[in-house]
């Protein structure tokens, strides 16, 4: 790298760092993800006044151990990539809890520069902060900051270089005191350490000792690898803590916590902070008395719900028209452009409608994580998890793995693809995946025309119970499936809820617009390229063979008798041609079935035909449910082109609904069958591309298989007892 | 005289005796600043009567009942 500075932004959680990271970093930041995580990282510039930096955004993490990923990314970029400073954001209104991190970033040696955040809100509450003390105290610069206004953007990144001349890239960690029982450990085992230079390459030797003492997970296995250092540590530790246990009972790594917040409340007490406000009943606990209350609180939460939805389904559906009618005329004018022919039905079929449909999407997922991303960046996320968790957690799963299910079709119309996105803000990985694999068995908006056309066929009389009864399959299929998850592939303890509920803060415009953008971007520009690829390859399960030549002759003999004979028809000349049309259609959708029948997915449909025969499915279902695969409104479509009735309008199904309905296939037992297998047995295209992106080919290929092997499983028992029984 | 955590009422003030569990819980109850020592009050229960809500050093924490098992406090009038 150049004389550029790298700095690294970091902080708590709702400190208001990304604010301040975007307030320094302007247009230029950029999210991407860690290599192999999913975890965030913002990069971006600092250019101003001859001075340039490029600042990358750690993940907002309480402290530096390694249980979560964002703690082990935060502690790797900082051993690895060796920034020259770290900026790390504290919330002044809560300045002994926000200085733990601070204090775990002078332990590793990095230089520091504190942003003491909030300072508005601190001098509301006729709080004092003495920044000076506070930054003579702990040796490094505080700068009092407003986030939220870009208050100390500069002067920050002044500190930043000053603290850059004075250090010129030396790193001293600092060496806290941890008592009498500790520190001769810590010194023995730094004493060591330092001799062999045992992984002093990386960290610091003290820092090292102290992270034994914490029993650190990553730490202690990379020890292990690299010599035979780490058993005699090892036994330090377990003498050390066997002996506090005795004496104290309690372990090394209590002692540590309560000697680096002793640390820190040594120094607020020298006259840092004026007078302690920790218990008062602020603004937030008043609006948290209505928001969380025991009868309202659930109340206003489904309200909110339901109006996101509203909002998302009612608006989004001018932009989605839009997108629609854009790629509608686009596939319009190509159509008129190009000679008939195999490029242009590929062009057409294959890649304007496939990448068409997944784009006027987009509208959609913009306008529901927008409001999303307000309502976490405003508090009211946490509230809701708060609120619900009790019950999600009977089911293995946590407080905020609601908002993925309502976000997937908890209320019929949703979609799977933001929902899985959504997902990131659970922190377990298992609880995440067990979320993130249940979700798509929602009925999403695809879903729900196919079902209003299936009910609206077999159940005239009671469509509203139906579908609402569907809805409740769905979430108790969801519900007890990622039970079972968490009792099998997914088995482990329950993430703690140990949250914070962040103070009602509204949030900035601009970190609302970026925040959703970077999504919305990701979406497009992942979900697009996968996209193509899928819609493409089932354009052509559906195209390939073609009939051969001599069946198209047939048909085309057909159509030229009768349009010899039907001059020698009775009637007028109007009559005639009418007669005539109805008589051709007929040829063409016959054509068009013998097509279907004849291509690699009719052969398919009957290639599964003997296994699908045990769940009862009629033929018609099964291409359907191959087509389904892409997106699940290609269900409705491919039903109407296989009972030839050429209504390829998923919209004006009713026509459709009567032929089904008089079809003496769909038995009741079948009809359940198809009914409960549509909501399990695969999810879109689009949301298996999302749910790779998000986790790995190896859950991405689960979520297809185990679905549809579960999927199956159900009908067959369906459609089994059902035919047993006699329905 | 010290009880659980999770036998207090809303609006009871209590300090901090002991947290008495190791591991990811104990870390992450540390991390967030639950010592002993630190003073706190309920400020509400989740409408199924779980999670908890307290006020402790200037912010709201929310945790299990069955996480508050782990924590001994002195209940204060």
């Amino acid at each position: 790298m150049s004389d550029k500075f790298f700095v690294a932004v970091s902080g708590q959680p709702n400190c208001g760092k990304s604010t301040m990271f975007n307030a320094l970093t302007g247009s230029t930041a950029r999210v991407g993800n860690y290599p192999g995580i999913t975890v965030d990282r913002t990069e971006g510039y600092y250019d101003k006044k001859g001075f340039e930096a490029h600042l990358v955004d750690l993940p907002g993490t309480y402290s530096l151990t390694s249980y979560s990923m964002e703690e082990v990314v935060a502690r790797d970029v900082i051993v690895d990539e060796k920034p020259d400073v770290v900026i790390n954001m504290l919330d002044a209104t809560s300045l002994e809890r926000s200085l733990y991190l601070a204090v775990q970033f002078m332990e590793i040696g990095v230089p520091v520069v504190l942003g003491l955040n909030m300072m508005d809100e601190v001098k509301k509450k006729g709080i004092r902060i003495d920044s000076a003390k506070l930054s003579k105290l702990m040796g490094v610069p505080v700068i009092e900051c407003i986030a939220r206004r870009g208050v100390g953007a500069d002067e920050l990144m002044q500190a930043v270089k000053q603290v850059k001349d004075e250090t010129k890239g030396k790193w001293t960690p600092v060496n806290i005191s941890y008592g009498h029982d500790l520190d001769p450990a810590i010194d023995e085992m730094t004493a060591m350490i330092t001799e062999s230079e045992f992984m002093t390459d990386r960290y610091d030797p003290h820092w090292l000792a102290v992270k034994y003492l914490e029993e650190d997970e990553i730490v202690i296995k990379n020890g292990r690898l690299a010599g035979d250092l780490s058993a005699k540590l090892e036994a330090i530790v377990k003498n050390v803590s066997d002996h506090v246990n005795k004496t104290l009972n309690t372990y090394p790594e209590a002692i540590l916590a309560d000697y680096r917040y002793g640390f820190i409340n040594s120094i607020l007490k020298q006259g840092v902070i004026s007078r302690e406000d920790n218990l008062r009943f602020d603004v937030s606990d008043k609006i948290d008395n209505v928001l969380t209350h025991r009868f309202l609180g659930p109340i206003i939460m489904l309200a909110v719900m339901y109006a996101m939805f509203y909002v998302t389904f009612t608006f989004g559906a001018y932009p989605q028209g839009w997108v629609e009618d854009g790629f509608g005329w686009l596939s319009s004018t190509l159509s008129s452009i190009l000679p008939d022919g195999l490029f242009k039905s590929m062009l057409v079929s294959g890649v304007i409608d496939g990448v068409g449909a997944v784009m006027g999407f987009t509208p959609l997922i913009l306008i529901m994580f927008a409001m999303l991303v307000f309502l976490e960046d405003l508090g009211y996320m946490a509230r809701v998890a708060y609120m619900v968790d009790r019950v999600f957690r009977m089911f293995g799963l946590h407080g905020m793995s609601i908002m993925p299910f309502i976000m997937a079709g908890g209320l019929p119309g949703g979609c799977a693809v933001p929902a899985v996105m959504t997902c990131r803000t659970l922190r377990s990985p298992k609880e995440r995946i067990a979320t993130i694999l249940t979700a798509p068995f929602m009925i999403c908006g695809a879903k729900a025309t196919a079902y209003i056309m299936l009910v609206s066929a077999f159940y005239p009389e009671s469509a509203t119970s139906m579908m609402f009864f569907l809805v409740i399959i769905s979430w108790v299929l969801a519900l007890c499936v990622g039970r079972l998850l968490r009792w099998t592939a997914l088995r482990g303890e329950s993430t703690p809820f140990v949250m914070e509920l962040p103070p009602y803060r509204l949030p900035t415009l601009h970190g609302v617009a970026i925040h959703t953008w970077d999504r919305v971007w990701q979406y497009i520009k992942k979900a697009g390229t996968v996209i193509l690829a899928i819609s493409i390859l089932m354009w052509a399960l559906m195209t390939f063979p073609q009939l051969p030549a001599e069946r198209v002759a047939s048909y085309e003999a057909q159509r030229t008798q009768v349009t010899a004979e039907s001059k020698s028809w009775d009637g007028s000349d109007d009559l005639r041609q009418a007669e005539l049309g109805k008589k051709l259609n007929i040829i063409s959708y016959a054509e068009g079935e013998e097509g279907l029948k004849t291509s690699y997915a009719g052969r398919m449909s009957e290639a599964i035909a003997p296994v699908t025969d045990y769940a009862g499915f009629p033929w018609q279902a099964n291409i359907a449910f191959i087509g389904g695969f892409a997106a699940k409104e290609v269900f409705v479509s491919t039903m109407s082109t296989a009972y030839s009735l050429g209504d390829e309008d998923p919209e004006n199904a009713t026509s459709l609904s009567e032929k089904i309905a008089a079809d003496p296939e769909w038995t009741p037992a079948a009809i359940w069958s198809v009914f409960i297998f549509m909501l399990v047995y695969v999810p879109c295209m689009v949301t298996v591309a999302v749910i790779v992106r998000e986790t790995n080919w190896k859950w991405g290929l689960f979520s297809v298989f185990g679905s549809l092997g579960f999927g199956y499983s159900l009908s067959v028992l369906i459609y089994q007892v059902g035919t047993f029984l006699g329905y | 005289m010290s009880v659980s955590l999770r036998s207090m009422r809303k609006d009871q003030r209590g300090v901090v005796v002991s947290v008495n569990v190791r591991g990811e819980l104990g870390r992450r109850i540390r991390d967030m600043g639950l010592i002993p020592g630190t003073e706190f009050r309920i400020v509400g229960r989740a409408p199924l009567k779980d999670p908890v809500a307290l006020r402790m050093k200037g912010f709201t924490l929310t945790l299990r009942n069955n996480e508050a098992d782990f924590i001994t406090v002195e209940i204060e009038e």
